[in-house]
């Protein structure tokens, strides 16, 4: 069964492990020690995130890196909470600029 | 940073088009300057760490604005928007494309339309945004999504929360 997006992300965990590997492709070790997790509990993890092509493996040798699969990311229906932060960003340094202009005016 | 100015953000993906209100607390004509003199909007319009940069803006129907956001590492987003009305201290319209540094568009493109009003000393824009196509708006998001990776992981954890949370 193909997993569900959000439930995916809903696990704080993993939640981690993608907020980690966004960074830097990881292998399972890495990601086992960095979270103080089992081989088999961060397995588990992984098929999760890469069932729903959250992340994605690529072989280097004997070790598999895992990488953000951004463009997945990009297609969860909320990545507009992202466009709608810039949009707060830009107004929010609007507002700064708007009461200096004010100040200077007086 | 948090107030209390009205802020609404809705997105309608089966007509393409992204509304967004926002009030602020200044009067009309300072507001209406911010979003049309270049020397104002270049000192907002880029979500930090971007900048924006105008080359020129012929604030007129017909005339344009060309300008980049400018990344911290100076990598250069070039932009165009084309005044197609203009109803002072009340509207303007503009048709927005990317483009390469020599001007030249790449389409398709956005019509932006920009509605202004005062009340109580509080302006009120009210912002429609429709794109041609749903992979502009994507491309739209994507700038702004991939400078979100690069910031700190504090702000994906919280965005990864936020979604999450739905």
């Amino acid at each position: 069964m193909k997993q569900d997006i959000f439930q995916a992300i809903a696990d704080p965990t993993r939640r981690a492990i993608l907020t980690l590997i966004a960074m830097q492709a990881l292998t399972p070790n890495v990601m086992a020690e960095k979270f103080d997790m089992s081989r088999q509990a961060v397995s588990k993890h992984i098929r999760v995130l890469q069932d729903c092509e959250l992340i994605k493996p690529e072989h280097s040798g004997r070790e598999i890196y895992y990488h953000l699969n951004a463009k997945k990311m990009k297609e969860i229906d909320n990545w507009l909470a992202q466009f709608r932060k810039i949009w707060e960003t830009q107004f929010n340094q609007l507002d700064t600029i708007l009461s200096t202009i004010k100040k200077q005016k007086k | 940073m948090t107030n209390d100015l009205l802020f609404d953000f809705t997105v309608d993906k089966t007509t393409k088009t992204v509304f967004i209100t926002r009030e602020f607390d200044a009067e009309l004509s300072l507001v209406w300057d911010a979003f049309t003199k270049a020397e104002i909007l270049d000192q907002w319009v880029a979500p930090k760490p971007w900048t924006s940069r105008t080359k020129y803006m012929d604030f007129k129907v017909g005339g344009r604005r060309f300008y980049a956001m400018v990344s911290p590492e100076g990598q250069e987003r070039w932009a165009i928007q084309k005044y197609t009305s203009i109803s002072p201290k009340t509207n303007f319209k503009m048709f927005n494309t990317f483009s390469d540094k020599d001007e030249n568009p790449e389409l398709p493109g956005s019509d932006w339309d920009y509605t202004f009003s005062e009340k109580n000393g509080k302006t009120k824009v009210s912002i429609t945004i429709y794109n041609e196509s749903l992979a502009r708006l994507e491309k739209m998001i994507e700038m702004g999504f991939t400078e979100g990776f690069k910031m700190s992981m504090n702000n994906l954890e919280n965005l990864l929360t936020t979604l999450s949370q739905k």
